[in-house]
């Protein structure tokens, strides 16, 4: 992908005037303390001003922005709300930062045609709240939903916690809009079940900005279930409660929400929130089940009986909304409550197959003990996808490089069982050298290639998400002659 | 399975990279062959023959799991049989074409059965395939896990490629749970009526699973557990259909042996919003899929077809018939044509793969 040094460098005034020429002077923000602002998303531990900071209220002038960067060679780095977690929008030094937050209109509900079409910077949760007068609702809701943009969504293929039964993002989507890197615009998707061509709409969810621009996304909305009840199940060992939620998938159940915590996490969570969840526990499963309520009795019966035959020492059935909430409030805080233990914290996003779960967290505690870094578990465990967070202190000399390395012992672990290193944070920034471990060159050829079908000038968010080959090449080496990944201050993008 | 396990099938795979290789060179094209269940849609009848279904078998299949991985040139009818013998299925409901349909040109050419409706398209079940692409190159995507998103999703790009971006020789596909209760329900009801009442039914949390429409007559499907079968089916009313006569309708379909589709002339296949009103076009029409998937027979002129495909937010694909020299698919415009030429060259720059299919290329 794009060398910083490919282009000629076009100067500031020539730059800004020519943004200035298509937007309102007020979009257009050159003062670095506006910048600022921008300089990182979710992922904090990466920063950088990017050169100027752009903030387009339509699609024409998002258009506008791409062909004039496209004509001066600028690369554009687009932005939902900044809640990514791999560093997916982190600007660069010599690119416009477009954020995409003023593209924030619901611009209409077909509740007939159980759809929504939305512009990007519409909030995931406010698609669900304009639907809730039509009894509907947009099914992935990742844990920032309250924050994060449909165009981040769209960009990461976000997930949440109940995806193993609705899928992610890329399965409730029909149709986006969207923009290549010189300005031209199409579409892919449809409104019906599928669309002319290839299918791109697979292909750009998940893109993580590299492939076009969105502009506008129809996404499927789906009934309300009528009743949800959950189960929360104590294990005295995480293990069994591994073989539980295999279990219950293995009799014909698919949860609405199959959730785990190891012991300390569950502690963490309880001196936070207060859920009342049992703190002697080694782990506990949050189960939940959706739809009529006689769905639900079935349902929950049935779970009731695997969690016991398990082994489970303790179940508990939410009695009521506020009972529900309670259980889901400490897996939901699981992070901030984390956060309270340590002054920082590394979360990690990888997938296992979910029958190695036992083997990779007694691998995991013992690696732990070993390079000196706690670890906390929670984990997606319907759908495999684990969120080891590691605690550190970054005021510490050494602390952060230290963690960096056993998260990339963790990243590693989870491809040499059979997963991957990111379920759905993106690759970003953060895992692109782990990207080198999933991947062989002539795959990682590919992605260039795909790159370079869309964006042939390398001039959308260039340098995330997948590696030159040199880099890997490079890091390969450094393996050899050291055995261990190299130094985090070498340039990473 | 981990990627380090040697796969089963290597060598046949070592092969295939080796005669790809060797026609990229030679820009021989290649034809791509599977059990050949597809073939009306397939343009590609130049090219050297490559018998695909020599990639046989179950690679891995773990029911907790949910997941199974196959060799793409296996029947459909044996993944189906494994599954079902522990209680799971293939959630898109695909064509079996009597054993012939295989796993592989499910993945190139299908786009699922009734159950797609509400369960979902292959494409939304893939999780990973190898693939050879047109250089010889052997390449893996995705893996064996429900979520991934290391990497483009070249593996959902496969699904409806037609074979056109590389040889598919090995998948895993996500499976689901056998539904514990299905029945079938009738309603007399006109089109418009039909339409509008099974769209209003999609809008509530009814177990529904499959649907179609002729001559008058909605049947819907619903699968689930007893209890949500029998509140639904109070809900819905209607007329309950006999277990054997609503198997055979929903096989008749998923195998396109209903009588509708043999009935000789112009097929057209329209995916649409499914809320569009009835078509104002000549011909008659079978609807599936809450109206989503709207199989036309009607001479009316390919472009009138088209542009009333286009104005219900869809597209429509020629499945039988018309004059000589229509395109199958719905041709693209700019910038989309010349992209999909690009993505075409990324995967097969010598152009050897089923040339001339999908023929928006």
């Amino acid at each position: 992908m794009r060398e910083s040094d490919t282009f000629p460098r076009v100067s500031d005034a020539d730059l800004f005037a020519a943004l200035r020429s298509v937007l309102p002077e007020e979009a257009v923000l050159t003062e670095a303390q506006a910048r600022r602002t921008y300089e990182s998303d979710g992922l904090s531990a990466y920063r950088q001003s990017p050169r100027v900071v752009v903030l387009p209220a339509d699609e024409q002038q998002v258009q506008a922005v791409l062909a004039a960067c496209h004509r001066l060679g600028v690369p554009v780095v687009a932005r939902g709300h900044g809640t990514g977690l791999s560093g997916g929008a982190l600007p660069l030094a010599d690119g416009v930062l477009m954020s995409m937050a003023r593209l924030n209109r619901i611009v209409a509900i077909d509740a007939h045609a159980r759809t929504a079409r939305v512009q990007p910077g519409v909030r995931n949760l406010a698609i669900s709240e304009a639907a809730a007068p039509h009894s509907l609702y947009y099914a992935p809701d990742p844990s920032s939903q309250i924050a994060c943009s449909i165009g981040g969504n769209v960009a990461e293929n976000s997930g949440g916690v109940h995806c193993l039964k609705y899928g992610l993002t890329v399965h409730n989507l029909l149709r986006v809009r969207g923009l290549l890197a010189d300005g031209s615009p199409f579409e892919a998707g449809g409104e019906g079940p599928d669309g002319p061509g290839f299918d791109l709409l697979a292909l750009l969810t998940g893109s993580e900005g590299l492939l076009a621009v969105i502009t506008e996304i129809t996404v499927r909305l789906l009934p309300k279930p009528r009743t949800v009840q959950a189960l929360l199940a104590a294990f005295d060992d995480v293990e069994r409660a591994g073989q539980a939620v295999a279990a219950i998938i293995a009799a014909g159940i698919i949860p609405a929400g199959l959730e785990m915590m190891d012991g300390p996490a569950t502690r963490a969570a309880e001196a936070y929130v207060h859920a009342n969840y049992p703190v002697d526990a080694e782990a506990l499963l949050i189960c939940e089940s959706d739809g009529t309520a006689e769905e639900v009795a079935d349902e929950v019966a049935r779970m009731r009986a695997l969690l016991e035959a398990a082994g489970a020492t303790e179940i508990r059935y939410s009695r009521d909304e506020a009972e529900r909430l309670k259980f889901w409030a400490g897996r939901k805080s699981a992070f901030p409550a984390v956060g309270r233990l340590s002054p920082d914290y590394y979360c990690i996003d990888g997938t296992i197959p979910r029958r190695t779960l036992g083997e990779v967290l007694r691998w995991m505690y013992a690696r732990s003990r070993e390079v000196g870094v706690d670890v906390v578990n929670v984990f997606h465990a319907g759908d495999g996808n684990l969120h080891p967070l590691l605690l550190f202190d970054a005021s510490k000399p050494g602390e952060f490089e230290r963690t960096e390395l056993f998260a990339n012992d963790i990243l590693r672990k989870c491809v040499e069982v059979g997963g991957t290193i990111t379920g759905e944070h993106g690759v970003g920034v953060e895992k692109i050298d782990a990207m080198c471990g999933q991947f062989a060159a002539p795959e990682l050829e590919t992605f260039h290639g795909l790159k370079h079908a869309f964006d042939a000038a390398g001039l959308l968010n260039p340098g995330k998400a997948v590696p030159t080959l040199h880099r890997c090449a490079e890091l390969g080496r450094m393996h050899v002659h050291h055995g261990e990944l190299p130094h985090p201050d070498l340039p990473r993008f | 399975m981990t990627p380090s396990t040697p796969s089963p099938l290597a060598e046949i795979e070592a092969d295939l990279a080796g005669r790809v290789a060797a026609a990229a060179r030679d820009r021989t094209p290649l034809r791509l062959c599977g059990g050949g269940s597809q073939a009306a849609l397939c343009r590609s009848d130049s090219g050297a023959p490559l018998d695909l279904t020599v990639l046989q078998g179950i690679i891995a299949y773990e029911p907790s799991e949910l997941v199974i991985t196959v060799g793409a040139g296996t029947p459909l009818t044996v993944v189906a049989d494994a599954l079902a013998a522990r209680g799971q299925m293939l959630p898109f409901e695909p064509r079996l074409a009597e054993g012939r349909a295989t796993v592989g040109g499910a993945v190139a050419a299908q786009r699922g059965g009734p159950r797609r409706w509400t369960a979902g398209a292959v494409r939304d079940f893939l999780l990973g395939l190898v693939l050879i692409d047109g250089r010889g190159q052997r390449l893996r995507f995705g893996g064996q896990v429900i979520k991934n998103v290391a990497g483009f999703d070249v593996t959902r790009l496969q699904a409806g490629a037609w074979g056109s971006l590389g040889i598919i020789t090995e998948v895993s596909i996500k499976v689901l749970p056998l539904p514990l209760l299905e029945r079938t329900l009738q309603f007399e009801l006109d089109q418009a009526q039909a339409l509008h009442q099974i769209n209003a039914w999609a809008g509530q949390p009814l177990p529904l699973s499959a649907s179609s429409w002729e001559h008058g007559c909605l049947r819907v499907r619903l699968s689930g557990v007893a209890a949500a079968v029998d509140l639904a089916s109070r809900v819905m009313g209607g007329e309950a259909l006999d277990d054997r006569t609503a198997a055979a309708h929903w096989a008749g379909l998923r195998e396109r042996c209903h009588p509708f589709f043999s009935a000789g002339g112009t097929l057209w296949r329209l995916a649409l919003r499914p809320t569009a009103a009835v078509l104002e076009l000549p011909g008659s029409v079978l609807w599936e899929w809450g109206g989503g998937q709207r199989w036309l027979r009607s001479d009316a002129p390919v472009e009138q077809v088209r542009r009333a495909a286009a104005a219900a937010g869809g597209h429509a694909e020629l499945h039988a018939g018309g004059p000589a020299g229509t395109p199958v698919f719905h041709p693209l415009a700019a910038p989309l044509d010349g992209l999909h030429r690009r993505i075409k060259a990324v995967f097969d720059p010598a152009g050897i793969l089923n040339p001339g299919t999908p023929d928006y290329l």
